[in-house]
């Protein structure tokens, strides 16, 4: 009831204020009136009896003011006021407001930008119903560092968790569709049945796959991805109960994903369809081979530790009726993890470190819009105290001077919001192919939230320390505002806080110094082959006329013979495997008479099938024996050539051409010829410049167990590469016009993709410590030069006094560089800590790279000079007369 | 007494003055100024400022109410009364104080 009556009297002085200040005006006059008529009635005189009323009730426009401001609704009054006043200030003053809101614009558009970016991929849930629940499993004993799960594992666990509502696991599938039109690659996932409702999103339209799908023999189907559909097939009515072409099989289709649908465990995946294994299946088959994905959805009720332990007591307790091959016993135990998680790991370092590095320009930018704010507030000393002498308390002074930083920071924010906009759909330009759910990246409510989060905290930190600065030193020194002292705290307060913009820009720009280095020594790193002038392409046969190895051989043979014919072609061959392409594929390899401390020891290595022009195209130097040439031809005696890695590890010393190795499906087959070591080749670097190169072994293509139908092309020219992709297309279709070409790239783009991730992260992070540097040097100019212009005077006695310029120079440059120097001081401290963040993404340099920090000191020691000399040339050039003049 | 200063109305006894003046008859600002000052012997002083914000906060409490009337000397004056909210407040504050005041009283003699 009386919270209505507040209310209602409030709004009422709201809405009709001059009523309501002229009732409070004559309350009051009416006790003026009422006490002079009291005091005459006591026998004052007319005049005597005024003055005690007006004595009684002292000043008459403070206290309609108390008596107006009782209300709750004198608080929106008062904002209302500091609004508009902040408004006026902020128009009068257009220089300084425009300086303080790019800046801010620029640090919230930034962080913002990056949050939108680094938010769905890191922090959002998956796009399935309860992403919580999803987890992806892995066998902590598989090979390599996937921990991809066998079949037989995956069939194990299906029958004996209890605590999952589905399990499901998936294969990379990349067939060809041929029929109508361009014959294509497509991305794709072979997975279980139980795939989708695993993840929780069933088929749009038609059906979900179903345990009878499974079963070897039965009718092949597939689902479809709803952008293929649009693509290829016109829309989706009619595609239901067609049949497509996949690797020259018919398959029919049953469903079609929606439209929105996220396969988050291969992004570019467009069709589906089941994976057909053989239950209990022997330990040879492929059942048993570490090449699944799997994913869980637990049960509601089941925690993420839950999962895992139900998982690793079903590891730890082998069951006699599933026998478990050796390496897949799971004694390592299985990992559980949030999907989310397992999907974000390899781009998880380098999106926190740019992240970090944009909160890191947004400190800066807080920093430098304080410090103008702090000399503002300087030159309104004699404003504020005037303020404060009409009664203005304190609280409402930090009040006034606050509205005016929010109303500052909310156009920053505003504005930093529109280059965000921007600025999103350059980083998605710009961000590595593989960054997982880039499609998710957009301006969305949470990204919003951050904005206006980052916004009020911009508009606190940029108002607040000069508000209460500018109360104390108003309240202290208000009575001599016109003194000339120096106010020591206040210069150290800004001080400080460019001493803290280079230390934060410092470091910025070791991170952005370290990771410069890091991409320098890695392209520096010579591949083992000559990538110029190289153009690559996929090609893939299909159909069922290339059943046979012999007929995949000739297809490859004269599809390289055509390639030949084109004008500008170098040289030309075809492998199993392209360097810096994605594709890594070793097998077991064993030698009769190794140096042999354990001779039960095999080794993984690369497995490439080439044709014998590989080495002269790649220019890959011989060490030993001889390449492969046009006479290891299938039934002629095996000849294997092995990378010097291999040979060190294996032989030592020692010569290993007339070696015996066996490998991949020969291994243990003492009754079958082993493959004979004709020579050795130099190494090459096959999954990045950053890793080590593994061992590797080449074989001729007709000489291998099976001719790949999936092969690289790799061209020599003698031009420009690229330009000849559509005559070499034609070149492959005029041997068979049905067999798709994939990947086409040039050898260069292939090495420069390689490092996409580091090369990205070093893009934003230069920008970053550009804008960083950028706004110190305006920092450190912004003090010195406010202290030239207070110091002017003094300056003008020491030179009237004899002080050269050179020693007023040095005095000046000389209080910058001390700045600058505490602040490298600090910054290194800090850099030590932060630059922990990036290790990882760091190559050949240590994070603590003495070459990168000198050269970032010195980066900064040059900016902080340039900074420092147009106000110290001010300063020499002050003149005696004029300074003591002004005295 | 008289000679001694006169106080400013203690803290949070502004209120209670101001109910039990009105408890009689509806008044004005001036009105309840004096009749505190005379009853309490000009123990206490009134400040205008606190009594009108003070008249204004019970006001929009609900204890009293307000309405402009003319005076005898034919001005217009803002005329206060008690409201039943109000004649609640005045006996649990009145209450209140009577307990509180007994008890200081209490402590004093047994001090003395």
């Amino acid at each position: 009831m009386s919270i209505v009556r507040a209310l209602r009297h409030g709004l009422r002085r709201l809405t009709h204020r001059a009523d309501a200040d002229r009732e409070d005006a004559d309350e009051i006059q009416h006790f003026y009136d009422q006490a002079v008529r009291d005091q005459l009635a006591r026998g004052l005189s007319p005049e005597d009896a005024r003055r005690s009323a007006q004595r009684a009730l002292g000043n008459r426009t403070a206290l309609r003011e108390e008596v107006g401001r009782a209300g709750w609704e004198s608080v929106v009054t008062d904002l209302g006021a500091d609004l508009g006043y902040a408004a006026r200030r902020i128009r009068r003053d257009p220089g300084f407001t425009a300086a303080c809101v790019l800046t801010l614009a620029l640090g919230i558009g930034a962080s913002t930008a990056i949050f939108s970016v680094v938010e769905p991929v890191l922090f959002a849930p998956l796009p399935y119903p309860h992403a919580d629940r999803v987890v992806a499993i892995t066998d902590l004993g598989a090979p390599g560092a996937g921990g991809d799960v066998t079949y037989g594992s995956y069939e194990e666990l299906l029958a004996r968790a209890h605590t999952f509502v589905g399990l499901a696991a998936a294969d990379r599938w990349r067939p060809a569709l041929t029929g109508d039109g361009v014959p294509e690659r497509l991305e794709g996932d072979q997975v279980t049945a139980t795939y989708f409702r695993t993840l929780g999103v069933p088929p749009a339209i038609g059906r979900d796959f179903d345990a009878s799908d499974e079963q070897i023999g039965a009718p092949r189907v597939a689902i479809l991805a709803d952008g293929l559909v649009r693509r290829r097939f016109g829309g989706s009515a009619d595609v239901l109960g067609r049949q497509v072409t996949l690797d020259g099989v018919p398959y029919t289709v049953i469903g079609v994903m929606p439209p929105g649908f996220q396969n988050v465990l291969a992004t570019a995946a467009q069709v589906w369809s089941p994976m057909r294994y053989r239950s209990h299946a022997p330990f040879q088959g492929p059942e048993w081979g570490h090449h699944l994905r799997m994913v869980g959805r637990l049960e509601p009720a089941a925690t993420l530790d839950a999962g895992r332990r139900d998982l690793n007591a079903i590891a730890r307790a082998p069951l006699a009726e599933s026998p478990r091959p050796s390496w897949a016993a799971l004694d390592a135990g299985l990992a559980v993890e949030p999907l989310r998680d397992s999907v974000t790991r390899q781009v998880r370092p380098a999106l926190l470190a740019i992240m970090g590095a944009v909160l890191l320009v947004l400190a800066i930018a807080c920093v430098n819009v304080t410090n103008l704010v702090l000399v503002r507030g300087e030159q309104r000393r004699a404003e504020l105290s005037l303020r404060a002498t009409l009664g203005a308390g304190r609280g409402r002074l930090v009040r006034q001077l606050l509205s005016e930083s929010v109303m500052l920071a909310g156009i920053g924010g505003a504005l930093g919001y529109a280059i965000a906009a921007f600025g999103v759909r350059a980083l998605v330009a710009l961000a590595p192919a593989g960054l997982p759910r880039a499609d998710a990246i957009r301006l969305d409510g949470p990204v919003l939230a951050f904005a206006l989060v980052i916004t009020v905290i911009a508009s606190l930190t940029v108002g607040l320390v000069p508000a209460l600065q500018a109360v104390r030193a108003d309240l202290r020194g208000g009575a001599d505002a016109g003194a000339r002292s120096t106010p020591r705290a206040r210069h150290a307060l800004r001080r400080s806080l460019v001493v803290a913009e280079v230390a934060l820009a410092l470091t910025l720009l070791v991170g952005a110094g370290l990771l410069l280095r890091s991409l320098e020594r890695l392209f520096a790193v010579p591949p083992g082959f000559d990538p110029s002038h190289l153009l690559t392409m996929q090609v893939q046969i299909v159909g069922p006329r290339y059943r046979a190895d012999t007929a995949r051989q000739q297809f490859f043979e004269r599809a390289l013979d055509a390639v030949r014919a084109v004008p500008g072609v170098v040289d030309a061959a075809f492998t199993s495997q392209l360097p810096l392409s994605g594709d890594l594929e070793g097998y077991g390899v064993d030698f009769e008479q190794a140096a042999h401390e354990n001779p039960t020891d095999y080794r993984d290595a690369l497995r490439y099938a080439v044709t014998p022009d590989w080495f002269r195209t790649m220019r890959i130097p011989l060490r030993r024996g001889r390449f492969l040439d046009a006479h290891d031809r299938p039934g002629g005696p095996e000849a294997i050539v092995i990378n010097e890695s291999l040979a060190r590890r294996v032989f030592g010393g020692r010569d290993p051409i007339g070696q015996r190795m066996r490998a991949g499906p020969e291994l243990g087959r003492s009754d079958r010829p082993a493959d004979i070591v004709v020579g050795v080749v130099g190494d090459v670097r096959q999954s990045s410049l950053a890793v080590d190169p593994p061992d590797a072994f080449y074989v001729a293509m007709g000489q291998w167990w099976w001719v790949d139908d999936v092969q690289s092309l790799v061209v020599r020219t003698n031009g420009g590469a690229a330009a000849l992709t559509p005559a070499l297309r034609r070149a492959i279709w005029s041997v068979d016009p049905d067999q798709p070409i994939a990947r086409v790239a040039t050898m260069d783009d292939l090495v420069a993709r390689s490092e996409a991730d580091r090369r990205f992260v070093l893009t934003v992070f230069e920008a970053f410590a550009l804008a960083a540097l950028a706004l110190a040097a305006i920092g450190i100019f912004g003090v010195v030069s406010g202290t030239v212009t207070e110091r002017s005077r003094e300056i003008g006695v020491r030179a009237a006094l004899g002080a050269s310029r050179g020693s007023v120079l040095a005095l000046v440059i000389g209080q910058g560089m001390t700045l600058t120097a505490l602040g490298v001081a600090v910054g290194i401290v800090g850099s030590v800590a932060a630059t922990r963040a990036i290790a990882s993404l760091l190559y050949g340099v240590t994070a603590l790279d003495p070459v990168t920090y000198a050269g970032v000191v010195a980066t900064l020691a040059i900016a902080s000079l340039a900074a420092c000399s147009a106000p110290a040339w001010r300063a020499a050039r002050v003149d005696p007369a004029i300074a003591l003049r002004a005295e | 007494m008289p000679d001694a200063p006169s106080t400013d109305v203690i803290q949070g006894t502004l209120d209670l003055l101001i109910l039990k003046s009105l408890s009689l008859e509806p008044m004005h600002g001036y009105g309840i100024a004096r009749r505190i000052e005379q009853i309490s012997r000009d123990v206490f002083k009134v400040n205008p400022g606190s009594l009108l914000v003070a008249l204004k906060r019970l006001e929009r409490d609900g204890a009293l109410d307000s309405a402009w009337r003319d005076t005898a000397n034919s001005r217009r004056a803002k005329y206060y009364s008690l409201t039943r909210a109000g004649r609640r407040r005045l006996a649990d504050e009145a209450a209140d104080w009577t307990r509180r005041a007994n008890a200081v009283a209490r402590l004093l003699n047994a001090e003395g």
